[in-house]
């Protein structure tokens, strides 16, 4: 059992288990959905005891919260942004902005769909979503590394010329640096 | 002596202080959780987030004094706790001495300070300008606190007439008292500069994650970060027993270590929690102010009086 190639070593069961209980939250708020940020992280709903925690650099995070409409200028800081966050790392699109536009939808300098730039692992509906929503998403998040689906990183490294195209059609003057894995 | 057996023991002391410190981190949160009318996370988080970060795949630096800066960090903990006894007495694990010798209180003095030069050079290379206000800020609130921290300890000196840490603890153990009944203006300069030294608020001038984002971490992923954790963890464990070892007359058990550090703890914690943070010239003035103050009445104490 310990020793079938299939079945999962010791090690990794440990690692899993502190990486779904340990979230660094990096969260984007641009958006309106920020103010939703303080009350799902103080004393009224508390997320810090399922282990998430805010930080304050890419660098240092895993998990990317996008709250809300991205215009084609913050999209540029959230694909550096993403670009630095180390590996392995997770993508919560926040409120209905990301996923279809939202009421943004015919605006002129938003995007629409939030999966087509960088991968997303986990969707949040509403406009805004409430703290309880919020918490729900961060379990689902939870519950899919435990299932070992929640590889956006991978996707991406998978499909980055995809998502290139993609983000140049929207960002003209292209002058960041590669990817650095 | 087999030197195996003191390489054994001097494991062993390492694992106790990271397992300590870990756990005294978890219990900081929580208690910073129950005092904000919060849950808070379970008393093992830490672990995980060390876990967490030493697991991550990838690690991106930016040059050799990047990569060699954690690691400095985690020497001069583990060479600052490899001179401290833990226990009064012979040593808290059967065959461990530790590396004392007579004067050693002012080489820690001096390897105390090494750690945070070597994660100043670490975060230097970084580049990022946070990184190097948090270093300039960090350094300058270092020169407020190091004064009255060498004043009550130089006070203890000149009291005592030794500069070895078993020596203060032999003192104290023979006369039968703590050093903080002794020389009292010393102990509350040293709690008072030990505010400083934890970075706790309204001393957590160098990281202020909301204006400086983190300061001279801010750079640091993955496993440097996990580096830069643990080595705390030792550290803070390290700050507590010295204090421990020279006012208030060593530890005989486990136990009661626990006991006495775990209460010294609670003042910067407490204070912290409470406080919000003071600018860097604020901090400075403060402790150029009273703690330097008191440092200077225990000196005068040591000489004159006793």
């Amino acid at each position: 059992m310990i020793n079938d190639k299939n079945s999962k070593k010791i090690v990794d069961i440990i690692q899993d288990f502190s990486r779904r209980h340990s979230l660094f939250v990096l969260a984007y708020g641009t958006g309106c959905g920020a103010i939703e940020i303080p009350p799902t992280m103080t004393s009224r709903y508390d997320a810090e005891r399922f282990g998430i925690r805010g930080m304050a650099t890419p660098r240092q995070a895993d998990l990317l919260l996008i709250t809300g409409y991205l215009a084609s200028k913050t999209l540029k800081r959230v694909i550096r942004a993403y670009e630095q966050m180390q590996d392995p790392k997770y993508v919560i699109g926040f409120g209905s902005c990301t996923i279809n536009g939202g009421m943004y939808w015919d605006s002129y300098n938003t995007i629409k769909i939030l999966s087509d730039y960088i991968p997303v692992d986990v969707y949040i509906n509403g406009c805004m979503p409430r703290p309880e929503a919020v918490i729900t998403g961060f379990i689902e998040l939870q519950n899919l590394i435990k299932e070992g689906k929640a590889n956006g990183a991978q996707k991406y490294k998978e499909n980055l010329e995809w998502y290139r195209e993609n983000q140049k059609k929207v960002i003209k003057d292209w002058k960041m640096p590669d990817y650095n894995w | 002596m087999n030197i195996w057996i003191t390489i054994l023991g001097f494991l062993a002391t390492v694992f106790l202080a990271f397992v300590v410190g870990v756990f005294y981190g978890g219990f900081v949160r929580k208690i910073t959780a129950r005092v904000q009318n919060r849950v808070g996370p379970p008393v093992y988080q830490n672990f995980l987030d060390i876990v967490k970060l030493y697991s991550k795949k990838t690690a991106i630096n930016h040059g050799w004094m990047q990569h060699l800066g954690p690691a400095f960090a985690i020497t001069a903990s583990v060479t600052s706790l490899m001179f401290i006894p833990i226990l009064n007495g012979t040593g808290w694990f059967p065959w461990f001495e530790n590396l004392n010798f007579k004067g050693d209180l002012i080489f820690l003095l001096y390897m105390m300070v090494f750690g945070s030069l070597g994660m100043a050079l670490g975060a230097g290379q970084t580049g990022n300008p946070n990184s190097a206000i948090g270093v300039s800020r960090g350094l300058s609130q270092m020169v407020g606190y190091e004064i009255p921290w060498v004043l009550a300890l130089v006070a203890l000196m000149l009291q005592t007439k030794t500069t070895s840490l078993t020596g203060l603890l032999d003192y104290q153990v023979s006369n039968g008292t703590w050093m903080m009944f002794e020389s009292p203006f010393a102990f509350v300069a040293a709690v008072l500069a030990m505010l400083g030294m934890f970075h706790y608020a309204p001393f957590d001038v160098p990281f202020a994650p909301a204006e400086l984002s983190s300061g001279p971490a801010s750079e640091f992923g993955g496993k440097y970060l996990a580096l830069m954790m643990s080595s705390g963890s030792i550290f803070s464990f390290v700050k507590l027993v010295l204090i421990v070892d020279v006012f208030m007359g060593g530890a005989s058990n486990l136990i009661m270590l626990v006991v006495k550090t775990f209460a010294l703890y609670m003042i910067p914690v407490l204070y912290g929690i409470v406080s919000p943070r003071y600018r860097t010239e604020q901090s400075i003035r403060y402790f150029w102010g009273w703690p330097t103050f008191i440092g200077i009445l225990g000196v005068i104490y040591a000489v004159f009086v006793r």
